[in-house]
């Protein structure tokens, strides 16, 4: 523990960038949580006197076409599209982590079974089949969010297969075994915990993965409906007004996407070196 | 052993910089090996017996700094040539046998192709020409069959064919100083004793000083004509063979020569040497890297190493030989 | 070597079946009654039956899966609600559009990536190094729809370089004639410059605005790769041997490197053709993915399935192509094979 605590601050040390992840990580999780309370507008109020503002002191961000706050706006989504995507990750860890441990574990009939339906999602490009699991199954929030989970479940499922085959015969399991624990409960209370710090990994190198697909979905119009603020729509929003030289009511929203996206891609990278037995001397 | 050595490395240090800090991997090494002649460098792992053959060939990896030393060949310091003049002996006047021949050549080339690379670069042959060229050197190495086996990629070659790939490699622009890095681990016994063979017939042929690095004392006692016994970074003995295997003057040799299975010896009587390697790490090694593990040691191995040269050629470096 | 490629295809296969089995379950699991739904909301009950008898709707549904293959075996894709066009018509006049996007940007990405990967990798903690990892890392964070405005923005509006956002060719420009279906290189086979100039100058940016977001799986591959291959056995041999450095970086070290390379290529084409039908709505480009949003806008499900279907069946194809390259290059697959 002491070990992973030095080699963490020496990661840190040898690669700021992790750090400012961290900081990026607070911030974002502050929008969220506090985002509502904060905003110094209304994000919904439209007012057409005062529409396609650019930004200004009154206005940080400038005002949309029909005159709402953006920088209120971009506050208020933050919750929606990391909420969004946290749902979509826990769902695909949650699945991806039990199938794949069990497939895994178990070997036979489970293993096939999970392996096709992983390789059958595979086959597909992966927004794409976002796209149609949303369009037949209805344009709700609550649809985004199954389909992103769907499509992250391959990542989960394949580290998760693996890592329990290596552990399956491993002498704690073994033991385990012996003094009468069930399969089921050798599964759940052995291998799966076991298999955490690195399904950990995958999570934050998915979540920003996991909000630029749900951000990409809304883009086209699946999903969140306005007037509901959320970034991707923002950003469709917005388009039509770039041609016109009004960049304010795409770029911040944009902005604001890109940055969670980086944060989560850096603090997944920084988790990553951390945990690796390889980079530790 | 002739007037002019063919290879003679003098007071070579080198240093890895790592992030648990610096390792002092060689101290002061020095040896020389004449042409024509065989001879070994035996210790355990980690003893830095491939450290100073790839100091010499200049092919450490970047972490390994060499801080001091000379290593003379044919009147040049190989330690101070520039990249590109380097390149130009090693694989031409300089060779290297590796470990392991199955991952040490390249997975995706087939084998004449790699042996044609060699020769376009140091002999100037055309591609047309290195190719028959190839063939020879396969041939010269005994492969069967050598024109169906250029063809071949090296995972279809067994172990020990892909050695004697590696030794036609190495032999192919006629080197003056070929240096073996257990050439023979990873391979079955009989395998071990052909390419053993095959590597002391060709040095013969040729003339060339031979280098065979080995953990194994018994393989140098019967290959090499000379033994230099290496520990921790230090050459600790340097000896003529038979005068190492009947009196060995250094603590570290005499242990290593009774762990040393010989045919008739019974497995009760192997002896196993006490301790580790020192962690070359520390800041405060003493003089004597062995000093921790032996049992003759005095105050007066405090004192910096000595080194006791008898007429026969018999070098030792401890204040308390035997 | 066609041994190789027929294996291949015959373990392809139980890949598509799955493909085809997703599309059709999609089919079926529209809201609410598909027959009620393509009857329109004042049908009578008879005339929904009659539609559902239409449809093959009344059958059970492994007879529903056989009529789905053997119309898809005919090339019908169904028909378009909102225009009546046949849909698998429309996905092959479009399919060139995407695809002259999703290959460029595949080019571009590659023509950049790769090299940084090798420099970033014979130069291991250097500034190139450093540069390359936060410059891949924040492209991959880079929505290719957001990207694409902001190109936009700088290079249309504010600089006046690139042509309006508006599709394939500017205003004044014919479709070259054409077999390919690649503006760009049917404008080059009839020597049409100008054709070709306004082909390459709409395409610039949209590539641009896609190949930036597979620019990091690609650098930090051949970055990994590079590396591994340099610290292996075998590159020591060749330097050992006095081959010349650009030879060992490059016949010996960089061939190796590919492999894993390509097998990237795989990941690279899934972000591509799903980065494409952003692109596509951003530049109003007429590709198979803009003809799924306006499908997707007004609920017509046929074309989103002929999409989602042609999509994924170019993904196996290209998947396959990626796999039978593999085998190219490395002497041992084909022969495990």
């Amino acid at each position: 523990m002491i070990a992973l605590l030095r080699h963490m601050r020496y990661v840190l040390s040898e690669n700021p960038v992790t750090l400012l992840a961290f900081a990026l990580f607070a911030v974002l999780v502050l929008a969220a949580v506090l985002g509502p309370s904060l905003t110094p507008h209304d994000p919904l109020a439209t007012d057409s006197t005062r529409a396609l503002q650019p930004p200004s002191a009154t206005y940080w961000f400038g005002t949309d076409q029909i005159g709402r706050d953006v920088f209120s706006r971009v506050l208020v989504a933050t919750r929606l599209d990391l909420a969004i995507a946290m749902a979509a990750v826990v769902i695909a860890f949650v699945f991806g982590a039990l199938g794949g441990a069990a497939a895994g574990y178990f070997g036979g009939w489970t293993e096939r079974v999970i392996s096709r339906l992983v390789d059958t999602v595979m086959a597909f490009p992966l927004f794409v089949l976002a796209m149609g699991i949303v369009a037949s199954m209805g344009n709700t929030v609550g649809n985004i969010v199954l389909a992103t989970g769907i499509i992250n479940f391959p990542i989960y499922a394949r580290v998760a297969r693996a890592e329990a085959n290596i552990r399956r015969n491993a002498g704690f399991i073994e033991a385990a075994r012996l003094s009468g624990n069930g399969e089921a409960r050798i599964l759940l209370m052995h291998i799966v915990p076991n298999i955490l710090p690195i399904m950990a990994v995958q999570m934050s190198l998915t979540m920003g993965y996991a909000i630029l697909n749900a951000a990409g979905l809304s883009f086209i119009g699946l999903g969140v409906r306005p007037p509901t603020p959320e970034w991707g729509i923002m950003v469709a929003e917005g388009a039509a007004f770039i041609v016109s030289g009004e960049w304010w009511v795409a770029l911040f929203p944009g902005l604001a996407l890109m940055l969670a996206v980086f944060c989560f891609n850096l603090l997944g990278d920084g988790f990553r070196d951390i945990l690796d037995p390889r980079k530790r001397t | 052993m002739s007037a002019v050595p063919a290879l003679e490395v003098r007071d070579l240090s080198v240093e890895f910089r790592t992030r648990s800090g610096i390792v002092r991997a060689l101290d002061n090494v020095g040896f020389a090996v004449g042409k024509g002649e065989t001879a070994a460098l035996v210790g355990e792992s980690g003893s830095g017996k491939s450290v100073t053959a790839y100091a010499v060939m200049r092919i450490l990896d970047p972490a390994g700094k060499i801080t001091a030393g000379r290593a003379m060949f044919g009147g040049i310091d190989l330690l101070q040539q520039s990249e590109k003049d380097i390149a130009e002996l090693r694989g031409r006047d300089l060779s290297m046998i590796f470990q392991s021949p199955r991952t040490a050549l390249n997975p995706i080339r087939r084998v004449g192709a790699q042996l044609a690379d060699v020769l376009v670069r140091h002999a100037g042959a055309t591609s047309a020409g290195a190719r028959t060229q190839a063939i020879e050197m396969l041939k010269k190495v005994r492969i069967p069959d050598p024109e169906r086996r250029a063809m071949a990629y090296p995972f279809e070659l067994s172990g020990g064919m892909c050695q004697r790939v590696m030794i036609a490699l190495a032999l192919a622009c006629r080197p003056a100083v070929l240096i073996a890095d257990e050439p023979t681990t990873g391979l079955d016994v009989t395998t071990q004793a052909t390419i053993m063979d095959l590597i002391t017939e060709l040095a013969a042929e040729t003339g060339m000083a031979t280098i065979l690095i080995t953990h194994d004392l018994g393989l140098a006692a019967e290959y090499c004509q000379r033994i230099m016994v290496m520990h921790a970074g230090h050459v600790v003995e340097d000896a003529p063979t038979s005068a190492l295997m009947q009196r060995a003057l250094h603590p570290y040799s005499a242990k290593l020569i009774a762990a040393t299975p010989a045919a008739s010896a019974e497995l009760d009587r192997l002896a196993s040497i006490p301790g580790n390697l020192p962690d070359l790490r520390r800041a405060d090694l003493p003089p004597c890297r062995y000093c921790a593990r032996c049992e003759r040691r005095t105050d007066a191995c405090e004192q910096p190493l000595p080194r006791h040269v008898q007429p026969d050629g018999h070098a030792v470096a401890c204040w308390n030989p035997l | 070597m066609l041994r190789f490629i027929l294996k291949r295809l015959a373990a392809a296969l139980p890949t598509v079946f799955g493909v085809l089995v997703v599309t059709f379950v999609m089919a079926r699991a529209l809201p609410g009654d598909p027959a009620a739904y393509f009857a329109g909301p004042a049908a009578t009950r008879e005339a929904i039956e009659q539609i559902r008898a239409k449809l093959g709707l009344d059958k059970s549904v492994p007879e529903q899966f056989g009529i789905y293959l053997r119309d898809l075996a005919q090339g019908e894709f169904g028909k378009s609600l909102s225009t009546g066009q046949s849909v698998g018509r429309e996905l092959v006049t479009r399919l060139p559009a995407s695809l002259e996007l999703v290959l460029g940007a595949l080019l571009l990405s590659m023509a950049i990536a790769i090299p940084l990967g090798v420099l970033a990798a014979t130069r291991p903690g250097s500034w190139i190094d450093h540069t390359a990892r936060v410059v891949t890392t924040a492209g991959v964070s880079l929505p290719a729809f957001f990207t694409g405005l902001v190109l936009i923005y700088v290079f249309y509006y504010l600089l006046g370089w690139a042509p309006a956002p508006m599709g394939r060719l500017d205003a004044f420009a014919s479709a070259p004639p054409g077999l390919t279906g690649f503006y760009v290189i049917d404008a080059l086979i009839a020597g049409e410059g100008e054709t070709f100039i306004s082909a390459v100058s709409q395409l610039i940016l949209p590539i641009v605005a896609l190949a930036i977001f597979t620019l990091a799986p690609l650098a930090r591959m051949t970055r990994a790769a590079m590396l591994e291959v340099l610290a292996s056995d075998f590159i020591r041999t060749a330097r050992a041997s006095g081959l010349p450095p650009s030879m060992v970086t490059y016949r010996y070290a960089f061939r190796n490197a590919l492999l894993p390379v390509i097998t990237t290529l795989g990941m690279v084409f899934s972000f591509l053709l799903g980065g494409a039908v952003l692109v596509e709505k951003v530049f109003a480009w007429p590709g198979i993915g803009a003809f799924a949003i306006e499908a997707l806008i007004a609920s017509d499900y046929a074309p989103i399935q002929g999409f989602v279907l042609t999509m994924a069946l170019l993904y196996v194809a290209l998947n396959l192509v990626i796999d039978v390259l593999y085998g190219v290059i490395d002497p041992r697959v084909g022969l495990e094979a």
